[in-house]
């Protein structure tokens, strides 16, 4: 009998699996559910993209793509971060087509941390930054943030948290879960101490286009910025192409340089069919993009007017497709306010504190569900509250 | 003045799910719930909005009515051009939808009957016999796949435990 507690990597094993996966067995298990848990758009990827995909294995393009991706996708991801996001990247040597978002977070990551330098990570935020840390051989460094400063890093909070072992800072925005963004001005703030504290960052711009209100600014536009910044970016969330795993990493060559090495011996390429649909995309998406990004936005105004007029302290969430609603005045913790309102009304929604632990007081919900999903979540949850 | 950017996303969001409640028309328009109201009101007044109905899918009911698309070409008429004879034509309640379009013929007409002989028998005797009306050629629709951006048989979803993001 193998004792395989003894032989698994300890770093491996140490990493904490998502409390969250007992909630979904128990929501999968569940008729009638109502689910704003998960957080993905309800869109079907347009079909001209669809068909792009499907029109290239029509043609038998099956085969490994380059490291890097596509020279075609890698050019008009260039020309899309010129014509949308005020970036310029050249896409011979400053981009890198990943596999999903996720795997240029974890790329840049390894590319950038010696073990014991620290990466600062604010929180309430997605789930993947802390464990990548960790077996990057870095120290997560939690930096919590706060709902009356709408959930933005203030340049004091950034300030406290560094030390002389710091070497990273996550910059999660548009935020998952809480909805928050950064304006020109917060980020402007910030770069004078990241550039003295010789910080890079990772800007994780995976919600960039779905900003209501104000546009998305990139940290990397900002002077003295590019050259310290990976910026990662997918086509998941803007087109909806979750289950395309399809993202990419912008960086000076020199960083982009080690980010392709590891991809190149772990992963190889993204795949090829994805890369075929996503220069589609990229060539004739921006439609789309405002066409859902519209749907969102009525939807996400719905959800912070029902929820107020329910009680509920909510903060206007300017970005991605959630609200973060505060639970606080319950008196439930924030699991506890999810499993109740599962088992009684069968609303599925996300503990705050799954988000890390200055989340707890609040829950995450997705607005990415239909007008009458928001509706009969929105009468459950008042039929829930009426009840405690 | 009307503000016309609000009435025209109002007109897509109604088109898209006349079902909506003014709450959510509001949210998603941007409006308050009392000026949805007053607007959809005026848009009702000024025959905007014509109706409200249902997208039925008659094939899953024990429904047999048949529909037809009809291409019918006229001699239009002197003063009163092709709306004299529409006019005669849409009248009869067998015509479901009927549009003047461009090309080999002048109208297409959408008839729907119980059966197919009493489809083809108001061709016959009633559509082919107006006067100023010159030929018609009737096909009959076999399938309904898609109306008003709905698509009749629903795309499958897709059963996979949700993940966590």
């Amino acid at each position: 009998m193998i004792d395989y507690a003894s032989v698994l990597s300890q770093r491996a094993a140490a990493i904490k699996p998502s409390g969250i996966r007992k909630f979904f067995d128990l929501l999968t298990e569940m008729k009638d559910v109502v689910s704003l848990g998960v957080g993905e758009p309800d869109f079907i990827t347009p079909w001209h993209i669809r068909d792009a995909g499907i029109y290239s294995l029509e043609k038998g393009f099956t085969k490994y793509s380059s490291n890097a991706g596509l020279s075609e996708l890698r050019r008009e991801i260039a020309r899309y971060l010129e014509r949308r996001m005020e970036l310029s990247y050249d896409p011979d040597h400053e981009i890198l087509v990943t596999v999903g978002g996720s795997e240029a977070i974890d790329l840049a990551t390894r590319a950038l941390i010696n073990p014991g330098e620290e990466v600062i990570i604010p929180e309430p935020c997605f789930v993947c930054y802390s464990p990548i840390a960790s077996l990057a051989d870095g120290v997560p460094v939690v930096l919590p943030l706060k709902a009356d400063n709408e959930f933005r890093i203030s340049p004091a909070q950034l300030e406290a948290a560094i030390s002389p072992r710091s070497k990273l800072l996550i910059l999660p925005y548009p935020s998952n879960p809480t909805g928050g963004i950064m304006s020109r001005e917060d980020l402007e703030a910030l770069v004078p101490i990241i550039i003295k504290h010789n910080l890079f960052v990772i800007s994780d711009e995976i919600y960039a286009e779905l900003t209501y209100g104000q546009k998305h600014v990139s940290i990397a536009s900002l002077p003295g910025m590019r050259e310290r910044t990976v910026v990662v970016n997918g086509f998941s969330k803007a087109y909806s192409m979750t289950g395309w795993r399809l993202g990419y990493a912008c960086a000076p060559a020199e960083i982009l340089g080690v980010m392709h090495k590891v991809h190149q011996f772990a992963i190889m390429c993204a795949p090829t069919t994805s890369q075929y649909a996503g220069i589609e995309a990229m060539r004739h998406g921006d439609e789309d993009i405002e066409a859902m990004k519209a749907e969102y936005d009525g939807r996400r105004r719905y959800l912070v007017q029902g929820l107020r007029a329910l009680g509920l302290d909510c903060f206007e969430p300017r970005g991605a497709f959630y609200v973060f609603p505060s639970i606080q005045s319950t008196g439930l913790s924030s699991e506890d306010f999810c499993e109740q309102l599962l088992m009684q009304e069968h609303v599925a929604v996300i503990a705050g504190n799954a988000f890390g632990a200055s989340g707890e007081g609040f829950v995450r919900m997705c607005y990415a569900a239909s007008m009458h999903d928001l509706e009969t979540a929105l009468e459950r949850i008042r039929r829930f509250l009426e009840h405690l | 003045m009307r503000n016309q950017r609000n009435e025209l996303r109002l007109l897509k969001c109604i088109e898209q799910d006349c079902t909506l409640k003014p709450e959510q028309l509001a949210a998603m328009c941007d409006m308050t719930v009392e000026e949805v109201q007053s607007e959809i009101k005026q848009l009702e007044q000024d025959h905007v909005i014509l109706g409200y109905k249902a997208i039925v899918n008659w094939d899953d009911t024990i429904d047999e009515s048949v529909t037809a698309l009809i291409e019918v070409s006229v001699t239009p008429q002197r003063d009163k051009g092709f709306d004299r004879i529409a006019e005669r034509i849409y009248q009869y309640e067998e015509v479901e939808s009927m549009y003047l379009t461009s090309g080999g013929f002048d109208f297409t007409v959408l008839i729907t009957g119980r059966t197919l002989r009493e489809v083809a028998m108001f061709v016959a005797e009633r559509l082919s016999t107006i006067e100023g009306v010159t030929s018609c050629t009737t096909h009959f629709i076999l399938k309904k796949y898609k109306e008003k951006h709905t698509v009749f048989q629903p795309q499958e979803e897709q059963k996979e435990r949700p993940i966590f993001v």
